[in-house]
C-alpha cells in the first residue's frame, strides 16, 4: 500500500484568508501551547495568563512590550524589502551585531563627549555598519552567483566572533573586573527614553516612521513597484526593462541598514555599552515578525507586538512557572510553523489516495 | 509483414484542443515508421498514449492483433515498447553503467549488465565506455545511452521522439545507421520527425498528421520533400492582402549577420540572421517550434545579456549594447509568448501591468512616484479601444480569459505609439474572435507605418497578415518570402530546412 500525497495548485486562492491566515496560526499555537503546558502538568489558562497577560498587565510591561518589539519592528521592516524581491537575507543577526560595533564604536572613541551630535553620529554609523555588512552577501550573489541564504547566515557567526573580540580585547572596559564588555556609553552617545523610570526609547519613533516610509516606499513608487514584479515573476521583471542586480543590491542595503540600527538602538538604549549578547536572536526572530506580518508594513508592526510577548512571556513563565525561558522559542516556532502550513494549504490543494 | 501496431480511433483532447482526432493506422512489423507534422499536429500526444504516459479519450490500441490495454509506461515496457525521449532524463554525476542498470524491470548485477551492454553497443557500434560520468559525454552520446537503455529491455518497438533534434550531421548519419541495423534484427521504430530530408531518408512509411487528425499513411519511397511538404501544410491558402497603398522605402530595423555561440545543448544557435524591414512593413518568421525563436526573440528583448555575434540596427542605431528598458525607450514595442508571467503579471491588477511595460515613459512617473491616475485613465483608453472585456482596470490580469488578456497587452503595446512592434506568438491559444480583431489591429498599424515583426508557427495567421515571410530552421532565417507569390510547396520545403 502505497500512501501518495497529491498537491494541486488553487486556481483561485483567497486573498482574505491570505490576511487572516496569520491570525489562524496564532489560534493554532494557542491551542496546540496549551498541549505543551498540559504535558508539563500545567493549567493550560493559568500559564497562558502568566504567559500572555500579566507581562503587560503594568506599565513597566507595556514599555518592556515595546523596548522588545522596537528591534523586531525595524529589522523585519528592513527584511520585508528582501523577502518581497525573493531574496533572502537570513543574516540580520550579524547585520544588527555590526551596527552595535560601528555605532558603539563611535560612542566608545568620543567617550568624553558631551555633544549633541555624538547620538547621530553614533545612529548613522549604526545603519553605515549593518549595511556594510549585507553588502557582502549582495556582492556575493550577484558576482559569484552564491545562495546569499549561506552567505548572510555564515556571516552572522563572523560578526558575532569580531564582537566578541572588541570586548575581550581592544575595547575591554579597564575598570570591568577582567568582565568580556566595553566601558558604558557616555550620557551623549544615550538613546533618550520616553518615559523617565522606564525603558521604552525612541526607537519606537523611528519604527513607525519607518513603517509609514516603507508603506510609501511599497505603493507609491517605481522602486516598490520594481520589488513587486521582481517578486512575483523574474520574467516579467526583464520584460519591464528592471535591473535585477541592482535590486539586490538596494534591498540588502536597506534591510542591513535597519538591522544596523536596531542593533546600535540596543546598545546605546536599554544596554549602554558593549558586550557579548547584545541580542537575544532578534535578528532571526525578526524574519518570523516580516512573515507573519504578511511582509505588510503595518502587519509588521503588529506582529513585533505579538512575537515580542512571547520573549516577555518566556521571562515571566521561568519566574512563576520554572520553566524554561526556550518555551518562548518554542511559541516562535509554533506560530511560523503553523503560518507557512496555512500558507501552503491555501495555495494547494491536498489529495490522498 | 503485418502490423505490430493497431491505433483505432483514437481521441485525445486537451482544454481548448483536440489532439487526437479518430486517429486510426497501422505500423508494420520490422519498418521504420516515420509520423510527420507541424507542432501540435498531435504526433507527440498519440505516442505518448501508445507509451502509457497519456490516457487517450476513447479509442483502441491493438499489439499483434490483441487488444492491449497500456496504463503506464511500465505496462508499455512489458508488452515490448520502448521510448527515448526529446529530452534526456540521466543522472549527470552516476557511470554509464550505474544508468543503464537504474533503468531495469528486472534485477541483474553490474557485471552481468556490463557484459550485456557490451555486446548491445559492440553490434550496433555505439561508442560508449561504460565507466564514464554522464557528465563527460557529448549530447549525441548521451543519446546512445538512452538507446541502450532501452534495448536492454529487449523492445519490440522502439519510440524515438525527435531523436536528431540535438545531433550533428555526423551523429544523424550514425545514428539512421544504427537505426537501420536495429530493423533488420527485428526492431520495428516509430520516429517522430517534422524534418523532410530525414523522414526521407530514413523511413519506410510515413503517416502524416495536422490538426489531430491523420491526412495519410503513405510508403516513403515515393515521396520527395516538396511533395511530402504540401501535405504536411496541407491545403493552406493565403488571403493575400492589400498592399498597394504602403511605401516601403524607409528602412527601419535591420539585423545584419547575427549569430550566436552557446554550448547549453538545449539552446538552438543563431546562425547568421540576416534581416531587412521597411517602414509600415509586416515581416513574418515562420517556423516549427524550437527552431531558434526562443532565443531569438530574447536577443531582439535583450533579456539575460544573451552573448551574440553581428549587429542590431534601429533607424540607423546600432542597438545590441542597448537594454531593454532603452529599447522601449526608442519606442521599440514587444509581445512575448507567455502571456501570464512575461508580458503580464498575473496576480497584478491591469493598471499595474500598464505601468509594467511602460515605466519608461515619463507621463506615467512623478519623480521616483507613480502617476497612477495617468496610467489609470491610459488603462481604461485599452480597455476600451481594443474591446477587452472586464469590469475594471482593477481586476487582476490573472482573471481575464487568454483573448482578453492578449488584447489587453497588444493594446497596451500599440497605445504607446511603437515605431517598431515585435510579437510572439500573438494568437497562439485565444478564441476566434479576439483573434480576429488582433490581425485587424496588427493590420491597421502598418498601414499607420508602424512596422512588425511576428515569429509564429501559425502559417495560416502569417500569410494572412504579413508582407514577407522568412523560415527559420535550426537556427538559420531563409530569404524573405513575398506573400503575393508564395507557394505552399516552397514554403513547406523551407520549413524542413531546404533553403540554400
Amino acid at each position: 500500500m502505497v500512501f501518495l500525497i497529491r498537491l494541486q495548485l488553487r486556481e483561485d486562492y483567497s486573498n482574505l484568508i491570505f490576511y487572516l491566515s496569520p491570525l489562524v496560526a496564532v489560534a493554532l499555537t494557542l491551542f496546540f501551547g496549551s498541549f505543551i503546558f498540559l504535558i508539563l502538568d500545567l493549567s493550560p489558562i493559568e500559564s497562558f495568563k502568566i504567559f500572555f497577560i500579566s507581562p503587560i498587565s503594568n506599565s513597566y510591561g507595556i514599555s518592556e512590550l515595546f523596548v522588545k518589539a522596537t528591534p523586531l519592528a525595524i529589522i523585519a521592516l528592513g527584511l520585508s524589502y528582501c523577502f518581497k524581491n525573493n531574496i533572502y537575507n537570513i543574516g540580520a543577526e550579524g547585520q544588527l551585531t555590526m551596527g552595535a560595533i560601528f555605532g558603539g564604536g563611535i560612542g566608545l572613541l568620543f567617550n568624553d563627549s558631551t555633544s549633541i551630535f555624538l547620538l547621530p553620529l553614533m545612529i548613522l554609523f549604526g545603519a553605515i555598519g549593518g549595511a556594510f555588512w549585507a553588502t557582502i552577501p549582495a556582492i556575493l550573489k550577484t558576482k559569484f552567483n552564491t545562495n546569499e541564504i549561506l552567505t548572510s547566515l555564515m556571516l552572522t557567526y563572523v560578526a558575532l566572533f569580531i564582537l566578541d573580540y572588541f570586548v575581550v580585547g581592544p575595547w575591554k572596559d579597564p575598570a570591568g573586573y577582567g568582565l568580556p564588555k566595553s566601558m558604558p556609553f557616555p550620557d551623549a552617545g544615550r538613546l533618550p527614553v520616553l518615559i523617565d523610570g522606564l525603558r521604552v526609547h525612541i526607537g519606537v519613533y523611528f519604527a513607525f516612521i519607518i513603517c509609514l516610509i516603507t508603506y510609501i516606499i511599497y505603493n507609491k513608487t517605481l522602486f516598490g513597484f520594481k520589488l513587486k514584479v521582481t517578486g512575483l515573476s523574474s520574467k516579467a521583471s526583464q520584460y519591464a526593462g528592471f535591473k535585477y542586480k541592482k535590486l539586490i543590491f538596494y534591498t540588502f542595503i536597506i534591510s542591513g541598514a535597519c538591522a544596523g540600527l536596531a542593533g546600535l538602538f540596543e546598545v546605546s538604549g536599554p544596554i549602554g555599552l558593549l558586550y557579548r549578547d547584545i541580542s537575544p536572536n532578534y535578528g532571526f526572530t525578526a524574519i518570523i515578525v516580516a512573515f507573519l506580518g504578511r511582509l505588510n508594513p503595518f502587519g509588521i508592526i503588529l506582529s513585533s507586538l505579538l512575537i515580542a510577548l512571547t520573549y516577555l512571556g518566556a521571562e515571566d513563565a521561568q519566574l512563576f512557572l520554572k520553566i524554561p525561558s526556550a518555551v518562548g522559542f518554542v511559541f516562535q516556532g509554533l506560530v511560523l510553523f503553523f503560518l507557512l502550513g496555512t500558507d501552503f494549504l491555501n495555495k494547494y490543494k491536498l489529495f490522498i489516495k | 509483414m503485418q502490423s505490430i501496431v493497431e491505433f483505432k480511433n483514437i481521441f485525445k483532447s486537451y482544454p481548448g484542443v483536440l489532439a487526437n482526432d479518430d486517429v486510426s493506422f497501422n505500423i508494420k512489423e520490422q519498418s521504420i515508421h516515420a509520423i510527420l507534422g507541424e507542432n501540435g499536429a498531435g504526433k507527440s500526444t498519440l505516442v505518448k498514449i501508445l507509451y502509457g504516459h497519456v490516457k487517450p479519450d476513447s479509442g483502441k490500441i491493438l499489439i499483434n492483433s490483441d487488444l492491449a490495454i497500456i496504463n503506464s509506461p511500465s505496462t508499455a515496457k512489458n508488452l515490448g515498447i520502448n521510448m527515448v525521449f526529446q529530452h534526456f532524463s540521466l543522472f549527470e554525476s552516476l557511470t554509464v553503467a550505474e544508468n543503464l542498470i537504474l533503468g531495469m524491470n528486472e534485477s541483474i548485477s553490474l557485471t552481468k549488465l556490463k557484459d550485456k551492454s557490451k555486446t548491445i553497443c559492440d553490434k550496433y557500434g555505439f561508442n560508449l565506455n561504460l565507466n564514464s560520468p554522464i557528465s563527460s559525454l557529448s549530447v549525441g552520446q548521451r543519446q546512445s545511452v538512452e538507446i541502450v537503455r532501452s534495448l536492454l529491455n529487449n523492445p519490440k518497438i522502439l519510440i524515438m521522439d525527435e531523436p536528431t533534434s540535438v545531433l550533428t550531421p555526423d551523429e544523424i548519419s550514425k545514428l539512421f545507421k544504427i537505426i537501420k541495423n536495429l530493423v533488420k534484427d527485428g526492431l520495428t521504430v516509430i520516429f517522430i520527425s517534422h524534418k523532410l530530408e530525414e523522414i526521407i531518408n530514413l523511413s519506410d512509411y510515413v503517416t502524416i498528421m495536422r490538426n489531430g487528425k491523420v491526412v495519410s499513411t503513405i510508403l516513403t519511397q515515393n515521396e520527395d520533400p516538396e511533395t511530402l511538404g504540401y501535405k504536411m501544410l496541407g491545403y493552406k491558402v493565403s488571403k493575400a492582402k492589400q498592399v498597394t497603398d504602403i511605401n516601403f522605402s524607409q528602412e527601419i530595423f535591420n539585423i545584419k549577420n547575427l549569430s550566436t555561440q552557446s554550448k547549453d545543448p538545449f539552446t538552438i544557435n543563431l546562425n547568421k540572421i540576416n534581416l531587412n524591414l521597411k517602414k509600415g512593413q509586416i515581416f513574418g518568421i515562420a517556423g516549427v517550434a524550437g527552431n531558434g525563436q526562443k532565443e531569438l526573440m530574447e536577443i531582439l528583448l535583450n533579456e539575460n545579456d544573451y552573448q551574440f555575434s553581428g549587429d542590431i540596427f534601429f533607424k540607423d542605431l546600432n542597438i545590441n549594447n542597448l537594454s531593454t528598458f532603452q529599447r522601449k525607450s526608442l519606442s521599440i514595442s514587444y509581445v512575448t509568448e507567455e502571456r501570464l508571467g512575461h508580458s503580464a503579471v498575473p496576480e497584478m491588477s491591469l493598471s499595474e501591468n500598464i505601468f509594467l511595460s511602460m515605466n519608461h515613459k515619463s507621463e506615467f512617473k512623478k519623480g521616483d512616484f507613480i502617476n497612477f491616475e495617468k496610467i489609470n485613465s491610459y488603462a481604461s483608453d485599452v480597455i476600451k479601444n481594443f474591446n477587452v472585456d472586464t469590469p475594471s482596470y482593477n481586476v487582476k490580469a490573472g482573471k481575464l480569459s487568454g483573448g482578453n488578456l492578449q488584447k489587453f497587452i497588444i493594446g497596451r503595446e500599440i497605445m504607446s505609439n511603437p515605431e517598431l512592434l515585435i510579437l510572439s506568438q500573438p494568437t497562439w491559444g485565444i478564441d476566434a474572435g479576439s483573434e480576429a480583431f488582433i490581425k485587424k489591429k496588427i493590420l491597421e498599424l502598418s498601414q499607420n507605418g508602424v512596422s512588425i515583426i511576428i515569429i509564429s508557427h501559425d502559417l495560416d495567421e502569417l500569410l494572412e497578415v504579413c508582407h514577407q515571410i522568412s523560415v527559420l530552421y535550426e537556427g538559420s532565417l531563409s530569404n524573405p518570402l513575398n506573400v503575393e507569390d508564395i507557394n505552399i510547396a516552397k514554403l513547406g520545403k523551407y520549413m524542413g530546412g531546404l533553403f540554400d
